[in-house]
C-alpha cells in the first residue's frame, strides 16, 4: 500500500505524465461517449454540404462527400484507439513469453529464440507491418497482426533482459532452493518484477502503433473504405489540399495529439522507473 | 578491431539467410496458388505453367529456396508483375533517389538533432532547455505524413516557395528531407541531452573545469566527444527507421524512390518486386547496424575488441 501511495505521489509530481494521463483519459471518453455529441452518424453523406468549412451544424466542417468531420474523428477514435492497443497487447502476450522463456532457461531456448527475433527486427520501422499486410492484404484486423507481430521482438528483448537480471537475485535463488517449480518462479518471482518495464514499453509502443496504424491506413493498406480511420482520412483530404486543407487538418491533429498524450505518459512512466534520469529531473 | 569487425560480419550471416529464408516462405504463404497470383489476372493455363516452372515451383521446396537464392545471388530477382521488367532493373532506377533523400535526412536530422541536444544539456532548465525538449516531443508525436501534407499547402500552396512534388532540383529536397529527418532529429536530440547531462556530471570534466580549461573547450572537446558514443548508437537506429520512413514520405511527395516502388508494388500484389525490396531494405538496416557497432570501437578507446 505504501509503496502504491509513493508511487503515485511521484507520479502526480511528473506534469507533463500527468497531462499525457488526462489527454488519453479525456480521448477515451470521447471514443465511449463520441455517439451521444453528434447529430450525425460518421458514413452520412450529404451531397448538399459538401466542402463546408468549421460552422455552427459541422463542428469541424464536411469532406468531399459531405460527411461531418467530427463525427467521423470521433468515430475513429474508436477504431484508432482500438486498433493499437489491441496490437500491442497481442504483441506482448506472445513477446513477454518468449522472452521470459529465452532468459530463464538460456542454451540453446535463447538462441533459437533471440535470433529468431532478430531476423524479424532486421527489417525496420513500418517495413515488417508493410510487408505483413502484403501478405495478408489490406484491412484494419490485419493491421492489427502487422504490429502485434511488429511488437512480439520488442518484448521479448525486453523482457529477457529483466529475466537475466532478476534470476541471479537472492530471492530468487531461494526459491529454486525450496523446490518451487520453475513455472511458479517465473509467475510468482520474475514477471512480477518485470512489469513495470513492460507497461512502459506498452504506453511508448501504442504511441508508435497509432502513427503505424495511421500510416498504412494513409497509404491505402488499412481502412477500407468509408471507415473513419483517422489516417484514411488525412489520405482523403490529401486530393483536396490545395482548396480544402480542413479535411486534412483535422484528422491529422487527432492523430498527433494521441500520440502525444501516449508518449507524455510513457515518458514519465520511464522517468519514474529509472532512478538514473530521476537525478536529472 | 579487424578481428572483431570480421566475428561481426559472421554473425550476420545467420540473420540474413534468416531473412531471407522468412521472405522467401513469404510468397509461399500467399493464399492461393502462387503461379497464378504471379502470372496476373487473365493468364492462360500455359502462362501459368511457364510461371511456375519460371520459378521453379514444380521443384521440391528445399530446392526451390536454392534455386532463389542462387539466382538472386547472382542479381536475378525475377520480373515485375505490372511491368515485366527485371526487379533488379526496377530497382536500380529508383534506388538512387531514396539514398539522395535517405542521406540528406540524416544530416538534416543529425545537425538539428545534436545541436539541440547539446544546446538544451548546457543550458539546462532554461528557456532553452524547455523549447528544444517540447520541440523534440512534438518531433517524436507528429505524423510525418500530416506534416508533409500542412508543410505542402502551407509552402507549395499558400506561399509557393517550393514545389509541391516531384524530384529535380534542390528545392525539391526541402520538404520530404525535412518532413523525413524531424522524427530522426527529436530522437536524436533527446538521447543527446541525456548524454551530455551524463557526462557533464563526471570527475573529469570538473578537473578540466579546475584545471582552467575554457568551459567552450570543456563542453566540445571533454564532454560532446565522450557523450557521442550513445548517440552513435541511436543515430544508427534513426537511419534505419528513417530508412522506413522514405516509403511514406515517398508516396506522399511522389519521389521516384524505392518507398514509391514498394507502396505501388504491394498496392498492385507485385510479389517479386515486394519480396526483393524487403531484402534489400533487411540488408541495409543490418549493415547500418554493422557500421553502428564499429564505429563504437573506433569512438570509444576504452572499449578494446580482441
Amino acid at each position: 500500500m505504501l509503496e502504491w501511495q509513493k508511487a503515485l505521489r511521484s507520479f502526480f509530481k511528473r506534469k507533463p505524465a500527468v497531462l499525457g494521463a488526462a489527454v488519453l483519459l479525456a480521448l477515451i471518453l470521447l471514443a465511449i461517449f463520441g455517439p451521444q455529441l453528434t447529430h450525425f452518424k460518421p458514413t452520412f453523406q450529404d451531397y448538399d454540404h459538401m466542402f463546408e468549412g468549421p460552422s455552427r451544424l459541422h463542428l469541424l466542417g464536411t469532406d468531399q462527400l459531405g460527411r461531418d468531420i467530427w463525427s467521423r474523428l470521433l468515430y475513429g477514435s474508436r477504431l484508432s484507439l482500438l486498433v493499437a492497443a489491441s496490437g500491442v497487447v497481442f504483441g506482448a502476450v506472445a513477446g513477454v513469453p518468449l522472452g521470459l522463456i529465452a532468459g530463464f532457461y538460456g542454451k540453446w531456448w535463447d538462441t533459437v529464440i533471440m535470433r529468431s527475433m532478430d531476423i524479424l527486427l532486421a527489417f525496420p520501422g513500418i517495413l515488417l507491418a508493410i510487408g505483413i499486410i502484403a501478405l495478408l492484404g489490406p484491412g484494419l484486423y490485419n493491421v492489427v497482426a502487422a504490429i502485434a507481430i511488429f511488437g512480439v521482438p520488442q518484448f521479448a528483448r525486453l523482457v529477457r533482459g529483466s529475466v537475466l537480471q532478476l534470476k541471479g537475485l537472492d530471492y530468487v535463488q531461494a526459491a529454486q532452493a525450496e523446490g518451487s517449480g520453475d513455472t511458479r518462479i517465473l509467475a510468482r518471482h520474475i514477471l512480477p518484477n518485470a512489469l513495470a518495464p513492460i507497461m512502459v514499453m506498452a504506453t511508448l509502443r501504442t504511441a508508435q502503433a497509432i502513427l503505424i496504424a495511421s500510416s498504412l491506413s494513409f497509404l491505402g493498406l488499412g481502412a477500407g473504405l468509408d471507415q473513419p480511420e483517422w489516417g484514411a482520412m488525412l489520405a482523403d483530404g490529401r486530393a483536396y489540399l490545395q482548396t480544402y486543407p480542413h479535411i486534412a487538418a483535422f484528422p491529422g491533429v487527432a492523430i498527433f495529439v494521441t500520440v502525444l498524450g501516449f508518449n507524455l505518459l510513457g515518458d514519465g512512466l520511464n522517468d519514474m522507473l529509472d532512478p538514473r534520469l530521476r537525478r536529472n529531473v | 578491431m579487424w578481428q572483431y569487425a570480421l566475428r561481426r560480419l559472421t554473425h550476420l550471416i545467420p540473420i540474413l539467410i534468416g531473412v531471407s529464408v522468412l521472405i522467401f516462405l513469404f510468397v509461399r504463404m500467399i493464399p492461393g496458388d502462387p503461379a497464378r497470383l504471379l502470372a496476373g489476372q487473365g493468364a492462360t493455363l500455359q502462362e501459368i505453367e511457364m510461371v511456375r516452372q519460371d520459378l521453379g515451383l514444380d521443384k521440391k521446396p528445399v530446392a526451390q529456396y536454392f534455386d532463389y537464392m542462387g539466382k538472386a545471388l547472382r542479381g536475378n530477382f525475377g520480373k515485375s508483375m505490372m511491368t515485366r521488367l527485371p526487379v533488379a532493373k526496377e530497382i536500380g532506377l529508383r534506388l538512387w533517389p531514396t539514398v539522395q533523400l535517405a542521406t540528406v535526412s540524416m544530416v538534416v536530422a543529425i545537425v538539428i538533432g545534436i545541436s539541440a541536444g547539446v544546446v538544451s544539456a548546457v543550458k539546462r532548465n532554461t528557456w532553452w532547455d524547455y523549447t528544444a525538449m517540447v520541440g523534440a516531443l512534438i518531433g517524436v508525436s507528429i505524423p510525418s505524413f500530416w506534416l508533409a501534407l500542412m508543410l505542402m499547402y502551407l509552402l507549395a500552396v499558400y506561399v509557393r516557395v517550393f514545389p509541391t512534388f516531384g524530384y529535380g532540383t534542390w528545392r525539391h529536397f526541402v520538404m520530404p528531407a525535412f518532413t523525413l529527418g524531424v522524427g530522426a532529429a527529436a530522437s536524436i536530440a533527446r538521447f543527446t541531452r541525456a548524454a551530455m547531462l551524463e557526462v557533464l556530471n563526471q570527475d573529469y570534466v570538473r578537473t578540466a573545469r579546475a584545471k582552467g580549461v575554457q568551459e567552450s573547450k570543456v563542453r566540445l572537446k571533454h564532454a560532446l566527444k565522450n557523450a557521442m558514443i550513445p548517440v552513435v548508437t541511436i543515430t544508427g537506429l534513426q537511419f534505419g527507421f528513417l530508412l522506413g520512413g522514405t516509403v511514406v514520405i515517398e508516396s506522399v511527395f511522389q519521389w521516384p524512390g524505392l518507398g514509391t516502388l514498394l507502396v505501388n508494388a504491394v498496392n498492385g500484389r507485385d510479389y517479386p518486386v515486394v519480396q526483393t525490396l524487403m531484402m534489400l531494405f533487411a540488408l541495409q538496416f543490418v549493415l547500418i547496424n554493422l557500421v553502428v557497432d564499429l564505429l563504437y570501437a573506433v569512438i570509444d578507446p576504452r572499449i578494446h575488441y580482441a
